[in-house]
């Protein structure tokens, strides 16, 4: 339970710290919250010949909302979010969230950022950036590009991002005033891996809905943006029926595996129970009737 | 590597390698041997720590990453008599310890969140939340429930005093 040794790097910059990246040989990783890298390094699952240690690029710090999006930049810890990071609908859906990612000393040191970059099936985060349409901001030698969260996460702890670039801010796009959010999550214990999550996001008026995003985490090997159950939606009267149809699909549309101490049957299960009450939360959050 | 940093209001300067843990860090290069390791992967909180007003997992941080920071252990919490710090003596008498291994965790993970909320024991939910962030396997979180809130108070109390 020791880290193998590495060579310790500490930059000032982000042009600095992507020239210390190198390309594949450098064998570099970046340590932003390390709550999760530091914990693979412990067990050795990851032997990184360097680290690249970016809690001194202060620009990374950026949290900062322009009107169209909030900027999340890598040293935004999560705690900053559950403390409400802006106003409105994003804001409150951002603190829920938060307060179901790991625990508060976890949530001290962890950004929102490195989870995305992690790419753990189970993360919330990723369900979250995959509803509402997040923009990924990647750095490298040769410059920055903007990679969308539907086409960055490949696989369980797999994404877009190669060796030599790193994941500098995410832009999640602003909600209308009017929106409203929902967001629940099963789990065994209460600072457990999600068994299965699910995000919602509605627009209703006069009882129909006019906008709906609907993300499920840990329901297959990335986060799933359940799209067919939103065009059961966007349209159609904001009632039960209409939210169970939904929730009906999203279950469809999920591909669990089987885990230790749930079967791929009862996840599918889970996913449109969490699905139908996201929903219910998010018609309430909106203020919405929901007959 | 070269690092300075503040342990327990001592200002120091350490040669470490750079993967020294900033749990082992403490346990054994200051010989500050309450900082106690369970897990190693940031799940137990036995290890926790405070870093600049904020609890931390030590386990999960490199010490070469707290150049120019200040870290307080379970160490700090007495006073130099002696005397224990309120939540020490409320775990004492409300039966918040049983083995001891899990407590300097929970004190640290305690003392931070109530010098940065003085009312948190008072909202049942945010305790629980936060008590659930480390692990205790013998005491039951009754007694250290029970313990934080007596503690809250008193160091409330202390506060509006001076």
């Amino acid at each position: 339970m020791k880290p193998a040794p590495f060579e310790y790097k500490r930059p000032q910059t982000v042009e600095e710290a992507v020239a210390l990246l190198g390309d594949d040989g450098a064998r570099a990783r970046v340590l932003a919250g390390g709550q999760s890298l530091v914990a693979e390094m412990n067990y050795r699952r990851a032997r990184p010949a360097r680290i690249v240690d970016i809690n001194a690029i202060a620009a990374l710090e950026v949290i900062e909302a322009d009107g169209e999006s909030l900027r999340v930049g890598a040293l935004v810890r999560h705690v900053q979010l559950e403390r409400g990071a802006t106003d409105g609908p994003l804001g409150r859906l951002l603190t829920r969230v938060s307060r179901h990612v790991a625990h508060p000393p976890i949530r001290n040191r962890g950004t929102m950022v490195g989870s995305l970059a992690y790419a753990h099936p189970a993360a919330e985060w990723g369900a979250v950036a995959v509803a509402l349409g997040a923009e990924l901001r990647l750095a490298s030698v040769g410059g920055t590009r903007v990679v969308a969260a539907e086409d960055f996460f490949r696989g369980p702890f797999v994404t877009d991002c190669g060796p030599a670039e790193f994941v500098i801010e995410v832009r999640l796009p602003a909600l209308g005033a009017d929106m409203g959010v929902g967001f629940v999550e099963l789990r065994r214990t209460h600072s457990s891996f999600a068994m299965v999550a699910a995000v919602a996001v509605l627009g209703i008026a006069d009882g129909r809905v006019t906008d709906a995003r609907i993300a499920l985490a840990n329901a297959s090997s990335r986060p799933l943006r359940v799209e067919t159950a939103e065009a059961v939606l966007v349209g159609a009267c904001a009632t039960s029926a209409s939210f169970a149809a939904a929730a009906a699909a999203a279950a469809a549309q999920a591909d669990p595996v089987s885990e230790p101490h749930a079967s791929a049957d009862y996840r599918r299960h889970a996913a449109e129970v969490l699905v139908l009450r996201a929903l219910a939360a998010a018609a309430a959050d909106v203020g919405a009737a929901c007959a | 590597m070269r690092v300075t940093l503040t342990v327990n209001g001592e200002a120091r300067t350490w040669d470490v390698e750079p993967r020294r843990t900033l749990a082992d860090f403490l346990r054994e290069d200051c010989a500050l041997t309450g900082t106690h390791l369970g897990c190693e992967h940031g799940v137990c909180g036995a290890c926790t720590v405070i870093l600049g007003g904020a609890a931390v997992r030590s386990c999960l941080m490199f010490t070469v990453q707290c150049e120019g920071k200040a870290i307080r252990t379970v160490e700090s919490l007495a006073d130099s008599e002696g005397g224990l710090h309120p939540l020490q003596a409320a775990f004492a008498r409300e039966h918040g310890l049983q083995c001891g291994f899990c407590t300097p965790g929970f004190l640290m993970l305690v003392v931070a969140a109530l010098e940065d909320d003085p009312e948190l024991a008072e909202d049942g939910g945010r305790l629980g939340e936060l008590l659930s962030s480390n692990l205790c396997r013998c005491t039951g979180y009754e007694g250290i429930r029970r313990a934080v809130v007596a503690a809250a108070g008193e160091m409330k109390a202390r506060t509006e005093e001076t």
